[in-house]
Formats: C-alpha cells, sequence, structure tokens
C-alpha cells in the first residue's frame, strides 16, 4: 500500500506532505508506536507531541468536530437566559495581553468597514450603527478555558445587520478584522442566529474599553474566543479566513 | 477442511474447544477493548489536567510533566480526539455485554454480604483468585463502578462540550459550572480506580498477563 490512508487523495495536504516524507518503513513503525505501551509513555513526554505527523493527525480531527459541531448546531435553539440578578459582578477582562494594553478607538473617527460578499459596501460611523434596532440579552459566555460568566449585552441583531447590508447568505463565512489585531471567523448559521448580536452595549452602558469598544460579536452559541472584540471590519467570504487562536491550533467552529 | 493435517493435529484440533474454553480467560474482542479503553483513558486524563490547568477549579495545579499536550490548545486537541475512541470504543463495549448476555452473568447478582467478606480478604491479602474467569464481588462492583463513572464522565463531558446543544442534559447535571465540578470528581474516581486496579493487577501478574495474552 501506498498510502497508509484509504482517503489520502482527499487528506490534508498537511497530512499527506507530514507523511509522504517518511519512508514506508517507518510509516509503519509509526503506525504501530502509536498502539503500543512503548508508544502510549512516549505520548506524555514532549516528543510525540510536538511531531509533525501526530499534529496533523489531531488538526484532520479537530476540522472532523468541525463538522460534527455544525451538523450538532440547531438553528432555532436558544441558549440559556438569566435574571439581572445572576449577573456576574466584575466581569473578568480576557485577551491574549494585559488590561492596560487594551486599544484606545477612537468614537469620532471610527468607521465600520463592511466587504466581501456583500451588495452594500459603506463605512458605518456609530451613530449610524447606534440607531439600529436593539435587543438586550442576559447569558452565559464559556471561555475555553473553563471558566463561564453572566453579562449583559445589548445590540442589534446580527442577521439584521446582514440583511442590511445585503449580505450574501448563501455564504459560509463571516470574518472579522479588530484594532487589537485579533481577526476570526464564524460559519453562516451562526451568524444568523437569533441571539447573535453586534453588541454595543454592556449592563446598559456604552461597552467599557475592557470589553471591547465600540463593539463586539455576542455570540451565546460560542466559546468566548469566537466572540472577537473592537471589531473594525467585516467581511463576508467563501474563503477560510481562520483565526488568531484558531490558526495556532483551537477548534475553529468553538462551539458551545 | 484441511485434509494434509495429520492426525495428532486433528486430534489437538478436535480438542481445542474444550482447552479453549479451560484456558483462555478474556477473548480477543475484550483485550482490544481494554488497550483502546487504556489508551483513551491516558490521553483524556492526560490532557484534561492540562485543560484544569488553564482556569483551576480547586487552589492546585497538576505538574506540567504529567499532563498532554504542551498547551491549552493542543490539551484541547487530545482531548477532543480520545473523547470518539473513549464513547466509540465504549457503547461497543457496553452493547456487546448487553446483546451476549456477559454483562448479566458476569456481573450479577450482586451481594452486599458478599463484597463485604471479599472485601474484608482482599484486606488481609488472602482473596481467592482461583478461578480467574470468575469475578470475585469486589471486581464486580469495582468494574459496574467504573463503567457507570465512565458513563458519567461522558455525560459531563457533552454538557462542558456542548451545553447550549445539550440542554436537558445540562439541567440533568445542574447546569454548566455544576458539570464541571461533576466531571472533575467523577475523573478523581476514575483516577482512583485505576491505581487500585493497577496495583491488583501487579500484585496478581496471572490476571495481568490474562487481559495481555487471553489466558
Amino acid at each position: 500500500m501506498k498510502t497508509p490512508f484509504p482517503h489520502a487523495k482527499d487528506a490534508d495536504l498537511i497530512v499527506r506532505n507530514a507523511l509522504g516524507g517518511l519512508e514506508a518503513p517507518a510509516r509503519r513503525a509509526f503506525l504501530r508506536g502509536a498502539v503500543t505501551l512503548g508508544g502510549l509513555s512516549m505520548l506524555t513526554g514532549c516528543s510525540i507531541s510536538d511531531d509533525t505527523s501526530v499534529e496533523a493527525m489531531l488538526m484532520k480531527i479537530s476540522r472532523f468536530n468541525d463538522k460534527v459541531q455544525a451538523w450538532l448546531f440547531d438553528p432555532n435553539r436558544l441558549a440559556p437566559t438569566y435574571p439581572p440578578s445572576m449577573i456576574t459582578q466584575s466581569f473578568p477582562f480576557n485577551a491574549f495581553y494585559s488590561e492596560n494594553k487594551v486599544p484606545v478607538v477612537d468614537a469620532d473617527r471610527f468607521r465600520l468597514e463592511i466587504s466581501g460578499k456583500v451588495a452594500d459596501r459603506h463605512a458605518w460611523s456609530l451613530p449610524e450603527l447606534l440607531a439600529l434596532p436593539h435587543t438586550e440579552q442576559i447569558t452565559r459566555h464559556i471561555c475555553v478555558e473553563g471558566w463561564s460568566a453572566i453579562g449583559r449585552w445589548g445590540g442589534v441583531r446580527f442577521s439584521d445587520f446582514l440583511r442590511l447590508v445585503g449580505a450574501d447568505l448563501s455564504a459560509k463565512y463571516v470574518g472579522f478584522k479588530c484594532a487589537d489585531d485579533y481577526y476570526t471567523s464564524i460559519d453562516m448559521p451562526t451568524a444568523l442566529h437569533a441571539q447573535t448580536l453586534l453588541a454595543f452595549s454592556y449592563d446598559g452602558e456604552p461597552l467599557p474599553a475592557r470589553y471591547g469598544f465600540p463593539m463586539k460579536l455576542r455570540m451565546p452559541t460560542k466559546l468566548g474566543y469566537k466572540n472577537p472584540k473592537h471589531i473594525q471590519a467585516i467581511f463576508v467570504t467563501n474563503t477560510y479566513p481562520g483565526g488568531y487562536w484558531e490558526d495556532q491550533g483551537y477548534n475553529w467552529f468553538g462551539g458551545s | 477442511m484441511d485434509l494434509h493435517l495429520s492426525s495428532t493435529q486433528k486430534i489437538e484440533t478436535g480438542a481445542q474447544p474444550v482447552m479453549d474454553d479451560h484456558r483462555r480467560i478474556h477473548p480477543g474482542w475484550l483485550r482490544l477493548m481494554h488497550g483502546l479503553n487504556a489508551l483513551a483513558v491516558l490521553i483524556l486524563v492526560g490532557s484534561g489536567w492540562r485543560i484544569y490547568n488553564a482556569s483551576p477549579l480547586f487552589g492546585f495545579e497538576f505538574p506540567g510533566v504529567i499532563t498532554l499536550g504542551g498547551w491549552l490548545g493542543g490539551a484541547l486537541n487530545w482531548h477532543f480526539a480520545a473523547m470518539w475512541l473513549l464513547a466509540v470504543n465504549g457503547l461497543l463495549y457496553l452493547l456487546v455485554n448487553l446483546v451476549s448476555g456477559r454483562l448479566w452473568h458476569r456481573f450479577f447478582p450482586l451481594s452486599f454480604h458478599a463484597l463485604f467478606v471479599d472485601l474484608r480478604d482482599a484486606l488481609h491479602g488472602h482473596l481467592s483468585h482461583a478461578d480467574p474467569r470468575r469475578y470475585n464481588m469486589v471486581q464486580k462492583a469495582a468494574y459496574l463502578f467504573v463503567m457507570l463513572d465512565s458513563v458519567l464522565l461522558v455525560i459531563s463531558g457533552l454538557v462542558l462540550w456542548k451545553s447550549v446543544q445539550f440542554p436537558l442534559l445540562g439541567e440533568l447535571l445542574g447546569g454548566y459550572e455544576t458539570a464541571r465540578y461533576i466531571h472533575f470528581f467523577a475523573m478523581s474516581a476514575l483516577v482512583g480506580f485505576l491505581v487500585i486496579h493497577v496495583a491488583m493487577a501487579l500484585l496478581v501478574p496471572r490476571s495481568l498477563l490474562a487481559m495481555i495474552r487471553g489466558r
């Protein structure tokens, strides 16, 4: 057999390259090693974790998990909502930088750029955005680290906004670029979920800088790292845009 | 039929079912599933400890060297890969055991009195393993416990992974935050079982060999 997997033709380039680089005996040795007790003890060491073929296998399973999550995702199922009394006191700040590095965005000069598969590409000023129909939600934010916190966000339903700008709702992805150089992307069904908000407020106040001024995408159906803050640009595309953490190995779908 | 068999071979072949029944303790499928389950559990526990360290529930962290994944993202990828192995292997195990009736005749009936007697004997170091194809009451209780504990780990894991998509499971376990504690304590119970299980297997090497070679 030339290839270790029957679907090698359709497999990721990475996997083909990684495994293709090994001679057949070495490949067999690797596969055998993976199921022996010796391989088991090696799993805890860093050598096999850093192995590119193991990494490629894990990424393939992560892509498979994306598909499973897309299949599990029910566009009509709402995340639980909570009474105001359950809002977490001092909602945690969390980012890939410390709180004193939070970007300062000039509200007057701010423009939200819209691009990609949309009919109306005009850039939006903050007053224009704030004039859009307003919805509030008190939902649980679940972080990939495991902790969770309940908060109250307000803003425009993202599905309404996408329709307003004439987005191609059959496109696969919506991508976000942020003032803190963060970037991420989500699937269209989640973008159209009733609880997906382009949020401008937190607990009745304009979104504070540490929570993502001037706006964040709030999705109670996805983990925290999928909820971008300080959004500057939104684009609709069929080309996989990835994300800041996703490109380093976090699962792309990140649903909850 | 192979016509080239010698008469002695024929006799041996003919006698094999009886011999097999006499000597084989664990069938091949069981040993394979046991091995896969052990692999899945080691990966899940090692990566789970690294995930725990990202946001500890209690005032301690697991030492990095005994965790798997190198960083949170790596640990999550190991965890969400091995969960399939545990779930598919575990479901097949339960299915085979239920359909074949093995679950019933290997693990039941349970008796508190026998459990007490066997536990006392075990603690005094003279628990009988005369017939390794029969589990003593401590084994029956322990293996049934670890099956139920694994089911609890999978259910609480599903709530942590997809609390919005599985609202009924979430409510059953008292919500997302409670599910974190349940997942942690169920893991602790599993690791506790694992320590005793491995210690017993080393104390009675015959049982370890039976699980590796089948006899």
